[in-house]
């Protein structure tokens, strides 16, 4: 006989768990109680939204399902951000929520939510558990959900009764599901009239996205498109699925993607989709997106397929397997011409900023941690303008070195999710990227990276504003600066606050590092950035880097919303 | 363009609201929805019109088959199908106009009183949609106090 609460343990066990992050509470007393005497590390964070980040950063950077358990109530709310940032960019997470007493459910009891009800939406899958004799197979499930398919956070809510109660049913030796069969191979038929697609098309591009890091085919991509000759561009989430320093990159496409690449992808006349999505601020204006390309769509999710484009070649299957059989069908075709129009895109436009300006600028910061890393490095963004730098200003060689909440950007993700990559991936240096605004959002965490030594770099780029927020009100709404200024001066007159004079740090970052126990250096200076890294990454605990950058730098090339790839705009001038 | 689709799905608690909450959160409109046990009792067939082209539907289709409590989801306006729906109408009768209706329920074959009150006839109807649309057609003179229909069901035809 095992307890409800033993069998999460041992259900945890056998689904290969290392390291639990979370935060406990009342309704999940029994489980922690057991979790005293289980073999896994586990992560007290500061707050739960930090333990699902911290389980995200873990699964983006390892590839193994993240884990994190939470009381009820407030304590399964609290998560909800963090799933919902895992269900937008497709990552593996088992998340485990105590409930109260199953026959208090449905009474407004202490610490009651309908955390199933309030998380359907943003969960691959949830399960409330009725029986303590479901429980190991529901553990079982969910692990297998999580991580195969389209993969995605899956909730485990467990009544306070059902971890005491005792059971003696046993893990099941095989998953059935008769509701799910997630697909692998793709049909050889369609990867065939793909192949022959491919062999014929004078201008293709393959457009690769997250897909491609979450089916672990980096290398089969790479090997197909230097093999076809066919230049890539990739999504935000797909960074590092090829190498960027590799000829045929033409880097990230969309909203603020590189002209090679809105140039390729809107001039070409066969577009490979492997394990994108047509979002939004990839397409631009969706009927001018590729106009003259037949479009291909691999990818394991059905549903993904002609939602946004109208797709011509559907495959559905697993990347690495629709790769695979890809390049052993792929002839070598000259296509000089089109490659030499695109090293001339690339020449011509590359991603660029001011070298001249006196003011620290963002985008020299991120090149410099490029260069003090040599480009060896997991780098870690929150949302905004210093993410698209870090897009631009580092090159990707590497799946999972790119870690960003890219479909529901998500402000505050980095430090935690910098926190779990850390977990899983103790030998390499992790930088999170962030802004001043962004970092305010999860800083509790720090305390993490401090108590169990997890050297984190954790580099702000200081603009003293909500800095895309910014940008746009510059560009599109009338320079009315509504709300985007995190600085004491200049604030539109419904802000304004007394002060004397001049700006003060608020809050003082280097300060804050400090009193979390961390490491804290300010940089204002170009000549500092070069310095403050060597240092940081020697350094064998967390330390924060507050770099005071330009406020007004503005992220380019930006197609405006609305607009066609085409219609880029390269600055304000 | 309305298309009815049946799903077969896990007879467990919480599924309708997955269901619903999906079609309605991804901005799709449900027309009518009926769910009911099957031959076999851990499954529950949904029958569920929904109007859009077939775009929606295809969307509508995919989404429905992503959710893991989904086993199977056809949809039966590209088959040979059956569809049937239950009306019950109550109609105004006064003593004096009461055989004029039962006359004219009398014509039609699907229909029939099934409770006579001092003032009002409650009658019931089963049939195709376009047969209970008409049907509501040809009471409305007699003004209709209420209604309740029972949303399509729908069954695929054998060969
Ligand atoms: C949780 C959350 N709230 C609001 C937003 C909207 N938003 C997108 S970017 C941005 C500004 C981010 O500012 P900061 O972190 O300082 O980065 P910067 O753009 O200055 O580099 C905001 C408010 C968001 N993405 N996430």
């Amino acid at each position: 006989m095992r307890t409800g609460a033993q069998c999460i343990m041992d259900g945890l066990q056998e689904a290969g768990v290392k390291t639990i992050f979370g935060l406990p509470g009342g309704a999940v007393l029994d489980i922690f109680a057991r979790l005293y005497h289980a073999p896994f590390e586990f992560i007290l964070t500061r707050h739960e939204q930090g333990a699902t980040h911290m389980a995200d950063g873990y699964a983006r950077a390892t590839g193994k399902p993240g884990c994190c358990i939470v009381t009820s109530g407030p304590g399964a709310t609290n998560t909800v951000t963090g799933l919902a940032t895992a269900y937008m960019d497709g990552i593996p997470m088992v998340c485990i929520s105590g409930q109260v007493h199953s026959h208090m459910i449905g009474n407004d009891a202490f610490q009651e939510a309908d955390t199933t009800g309030i998380t359907r939406a943003v969960t691959k899958h949830n399960y409330l558990v009725k029986k303590v004799d479901d429980l190991p197979r529901i553990i079982a499930e969910a692990f297998y959900i999580a991580s195969t398919g389209k993969p995605g956070p899956v909730v485990i809510d467990v009544p306070k009764d059902i971890q005491q109660a005792s059971t003696k049913v046993q893990t099941p030796k095989e998953i059935n599901m008769r509701g799910y069969n997630p697909a692998t191979n793709g049909h050889s038929k369609q990867i065939e009239k793909l192949a022959k697609a491919i062999n014929k098309a004078r201008k293709p591009v393959f457009y690769a996205g997250g897909g491609v890091i979450a089916g672990d085919a980096a290398e089969e991509l790479t090997i197909l498109a230097r093999k076809a000759k066919v230049p890539v561009t990739t999504t935000l989430m797909g960074l590092g699925s090829f190498p960027e320093t590799d000829p045929l990159a033409l880097r990230m496409l969309g909203m603020h993607g590189s002209v090679a690449a809105n140039h390729a992808v809107s001039s070409c006349d066969l577009l490979v989709s492997i394990g994108a999505r047509f979002d939004d601020r990839v397409t631009g204006k969706v009927s001018q997106f590729a106009p003259h390309a037949v479009i291909a769509h691999i990818d394991i999710d059905p549903s993904s397929i002609s939602k946004s484009v109208a797709t011509d070649i559907p495959v559905v299957g697993h990347a690495k397997l629709v790769l695979k059989e890809l390049i052993d069908q792929i002839e070598p075709v000259d296509r000089s011409e089109w490659l030499a129009q695109v090293t001339k895109w690339q020449k011509e436009f590359p991603f660029s900023y001011n070298k001249n300006e006196k003011q620290l600028l963002p985008q020299y910061v991120i090149e410099q941690i490029y260069e003090v890393s040599n480009g060896d490095a997991i780098i870690v963004t929150d949302v905004g303008q210093h993410q698209m730098w870090s897009a631009h200003f580092f090159k990707y060689t590497k799946p999972r070195t790119f870690l960003s909440s890219g479909g529901l950007g998500t402000m505050g993700y980095g430090m935690p999710a910098a926190i779990g990559a850390q977990c899983g991936i103790r030998n390499k240096t992790i930088v999170n990227i962030a802004g001043d605004g962004s970092i305010q959002m999860n800083f509790q965490e720090l305390v993490v990276a401090v108590e169990h030594k997890l050297p984190i770099n954790v580099v702000i780029l200081n603009n003293g504003h909500l800095g895309m927020v910014r940008q746009w009100q510059e560009m599109f709404y009338k320079k009315e600066y509504s709300a985007s200024t995190l600085g004491q001066a200049n604030r539109p007159k419904n802000e304004h606050i007394k002060h004397e004079g001049k700006d003060i740090y608020l809050p003082d970052f280097v300060k804050l590092a400090e009193a979390h126990g961390a490491m804290g250096i300010r940089v204002t200076k170009k000549e500092e950035v070069g310095k403050a890294l060597h240092k940081a990454f020697g350094t064998d605990g967390p330390v924060v880097i507050d770099c005071i950058v330009k406020p007004e730098e503005n992220v380019y090339p930006m197609v405006p919303p609305g607009a066609s790839l085409t219609e880029m705009v390269q600055s304000m001038a | 363009m309305k298309h009815v689709i049946t799903a077969l799905v896990e007879n467990q608690p919480g599924v309708l609201a997955r269901i619903v909450g999906l079609i309605s959160g991804r901005g799709f409109n449900i027309e009518t929805l009926n769910v009911a046990p099957t031959l076999d009792p851990t499954c529950s067939r949904m029958t569920i019109k929904v109007p859009g082209d077939d775009r929606v539907l295809e969307q509508v289709t995919k989404q429905l088959n992503k959710l893991i409590d989904v086993i199977k989801v056809t949809d039966l306006t590209q088959k040979r199908y059956l569809n049937r729906e239950l009306v019950l109408a109550e109609v105004a009768a006064t003593p004096q106009k009461r055989q004029e209706i039962v006359e004219l329920i009398k014509l039609l074959s699907d229909a029939k009183v099934v409770s006579v009150q001092e003032k009002s006839l409650t009658i019931q109807m089963i049939g195709e949609q376009d047969k209970i649309n008409d049907f509501l057609k040809l009471l409305k003179p007699f003004r209709i106090l209420d209604i309740s229909r029972s949303g399509v069901i729908a069954v695929a035809r054998g060969e």
